[in-house]
């Protein structure tokens, strides 16, 4: 029972996550002082994955709300489908009764995870996309954990107060009221010897030599300056999944300063260019 | 608790606010902060919100808590303005000598390392009131020098040493609040922008058109006919080219940041490019003006119906602008001389403005100003002149 308890109060990574003591801190915070954890960091730095994780780590479901610059914020906690309605209303071959709106009312993301029977781990992924009256809005409706229906003039409460975890490219400034209710965390790009750690989690058998070879290049290619999007961590898997996979393979030809599957770790055509040349000169 | 170590990182410019503060409070009751340690960590995701403060926290923690000594946070910044007050002496050795009050040839027989130590001493004198976090666009730091000295003497002609020394802007620069002072607020920018948008139907029929359902409906006898449309969708394009180089457009910093921010907000399809003082063969996208050059002649490829839009005081000196290889940085040695550039983007964007932070009044002593003028119609860095702008930006032919 004791390990149980532990178990749904503390996070501490999961499976494919390699989880820094920092952030594992900041996590157990968030959820002991129930604020919204914003992370904010450039891509690939796991800020999606680390939700992930603590759904997977903490046993509770995800439930992920997935940011559109268009979206309005009723949408996010509910919607009214007339449509259906009036088709129910039309043909009458329906089960349901016309004559209730609620039974046409349909949870958005936010609403589901108000209304789930269980705590769950609310992933509001890149919020920076939206305007800031959409960031301003919701936050209004997680400080409070409840939203009205309009059209059905009930207040939806949250049963259990879902674990909040925003993430933010930083494409945008996020307004200061917004901040000011988020406990904030900057994930920054993982250190070679973090990175090791990540690469040894999703390949087990891969050797050191072959890693060493891998993460060496890899950082090198980071270094390469004017290129707009520089690989990250999925990149690298990806890439180092695309040289086991090759038969012909050889470590020995990553000495060498050859990089095969450069398409992988870039994926525009301007960056591939660079990168390539960029090697040209580092193997001369 | 640590009710200095609060205001310290207030002191020193890290937005922290009282509400944050009682969290932390409640952090630290809840007992889960259990060593330093942990209340590094969990004191900064509470107070700090912004990665760019985190170096700052981090210097104020080792003060409060390890006693190390606090770096005076000005030093890089005045380095900065000491580099650009070099620049300015070799433009106009007698105005800077003037401002600091000191013999224009004692000054002289300085080499600049020298120059550069002098005008740092001298600029710390006077600085105790000051605040950091003047940023220029995308950049840390506030850079506006890149060289020095590759300009004979007195080749600035446009009066813009006036009565504004560059002492007297290095000081003043963060005092002045021009969201206040001026009648343009974001807000306001925002409204004038949002004019420029021009919604058209695009994409999947998923709205319902009530209006058209209804009389759909009617002509079917009651049977409902449900009618979609395409929603509506800015396909605007928008260019916005900045001029973040030189002394001469440091005052309008955060005019500038402000209407770039909206800008950035309002068009689904804004390209942005700096230049510094005017355009030559390339301009950049990246704000360092280094890693991404974009060839101008390029910009032929866009769509002729792109919006352009320039932002800069157009002030500089009749050379630069006049001349083949004209460029102030000297990397930039161009073929043809910069008017010719701005004609031929002239030709290529028919919507195309030069928006001028600077005050109207002073646009007839500036040469260049003038020259501009007559490529580009040109419109005052204000409410009405935003707004007039648009309305020719707007404008269907």
């Amino acid at each position: 029972m004791k390990e149980q308890e532990k178990k749904t109060n503390s996070f501490r990574g999961a499976a494919k996550y390699v989880l820094d003591e920092e952030l594992a801190k900041i996590v157990n915070i968030s959820i002991a002082l129930e604020m919204p954890l914003l992370l904010k960091g450039e891509p690939g730095t796991g800020k999606t994955m680390l939700a992930y994780a603590i759904a997977e780590s903490l046993d509770l479901p995800l439930i992920t709300l997935n940011v559109k610059s268009s979206m309005k914020l009723v949408e996010a906690l509910y919607q009214y489908d007339t449509l259906t309605r009036l088709n129910d209303s039309r043909f009458g071959d329906s089960k349901r009764d016309v004559s209730d709106i609620e039974a046409y009312i349909r949870m958005g993301k936010i609403g589901q995870s108000f209304v789930a029977d269980a705590k769950t781990v609310l992933l509001i992924d890149e919020i920076d996309k939206a305007d800031t009256d959409f960031q301003d809005d919701m936050l209004d409706v997680l400080d409070q954990m409840s939203f009205d229906i309009i059209e059905i003039d009930k207040t939806i409460k949250a049963r259990n107060r879902p674990v909040v975890v925003i993430t933010s490219n930083a494409k945008k400034d996020l307004s200061d009221p917004f901040l000011g209710r988020c406990n904030f965390h900057h994930i920054a790009f993982p250190e070679p010897e973090m990175m090791r750690k990540i690469v040894g989690v999703h390949f087990p058998k891969l050797s050191d030599e072959m890693a060493t070879a891998c993460l060496q290049i890899f950082y090198r290619l980071r270094d390469i300056g004017g290129v707009e999007k520089k690989p990250a961590t999925r990149e690298l898997i990806n890439w180092i999944r695309a040289l086991k996979s090759d038969p012909d393979f050889k470590p020995a030809v990553l000495a060498r300063g050859e990089v095969p599957y450069l398409g992988v770790l870039y994926k525009k055509s301007a960056d591939l260019g660079l990168a390539a040349k960029a090697i040209a000169r580092l193997r001369r | 608790m640590f009710i200095q170590f609060f205001y310290t990182l207030r002191d020193r410019g890290v937005p922290v606010t009282p509400t944050s503060f009682l969290r932390l409070q409640r952090a630290l009751s809840l007992g889960l902060v259990t060593s330093l340690d942990d209340f590094y960590t969990v004191a900064r995701s509470l107070l700090v919100k912004s990665e760019r403060y985190f170096d700052l926290y981090d210097q104020v923690f080792l003060h409060h808590f390890r006693g190390v000594e606090l770096k005076d946070p000005e030093t890089h910044e005045l380095t900065d303005i000491a580099k650009a007050l070099l620049q300015e002496w070799l433009k106009d050795p007698a105005g800077v000598a003037a401002a600091f009050g000191v013999d224009e040839k004692k000054l002289k027989k300085m080499t600049p390392e020298e120059l550069i130590r002098y005008f740092l001493d001298r600029l710390r004198e006077q600085t105790e009131a000051h605040h950091g976090g003047s940023r220029w666009i995308g950049t840390r730091g506030t850079s506006p020098v890149g060289h020095s000295g590759t300009h004979p003497e007195g080749m600035r002609v446009g009066g813009v040493s006036r009565n504004k020394s560059a002492i007297k802007v290095a000081m003043d620069r963060r005092w002045r609040d021009y969201s206040q002072d001026g009648p343009l607020t974001q807000a306001q920018m925002g409204e004038a922008l949002k004019r420029l948008r021009r919604l058209v139907p695009a994409g999947p029929r998923d709205l319902v058109n009530v209006d058209k359902t209804i009389r759909e409906t009617l002509r079917n006898a009651g049977e409902i006919e449900i009618v979609f449309d395409r929603r509506l969708t800015d396909r605007l394009k928008v260019i916005l080219m900045i001029d973040n180089g030189g002394w001469s457009m440091e005052p309008y910093v955060e005019l500038v940041q402000t209407l770039f921010n909206y800008a950035r907000s309002q068009f689904k399809d804004l390209r942005t490019f700096y230049f510094h003082n005017s355009v030559y063969d390339v301009v950049w996208q990246d704000a360092q003006r280094f890693y991404r050059p974009e060839r101008l002649d390029d910009l032929a490829l866009r769509d002729p119906e792109t919006r352009l839009i320039f932002l800069g005081d157009a002030s500089m000196s009749p050379y630069e602008l006049m001349y083949a290889g004209g460029a102030i940085d000297y990397t930039q040695r161009s073929t043809r001389p910069s008017i010719d550039r701005l004609k031929f983007l002239a030709s290529l964007f028919r919507h195309a403005v030069w928006l001028n932070p600077a005050p109207l009044w002073e646009w007839e002593r500036v040469r260049t100003i003038g020259m501009i003028r007559q490529v580009f119609p040109m419109y005052e860095l204000t409410l009405d002149g935003l707004d007039a702008a648009v309305r020719r930006l707007a404008a269907k032919n």
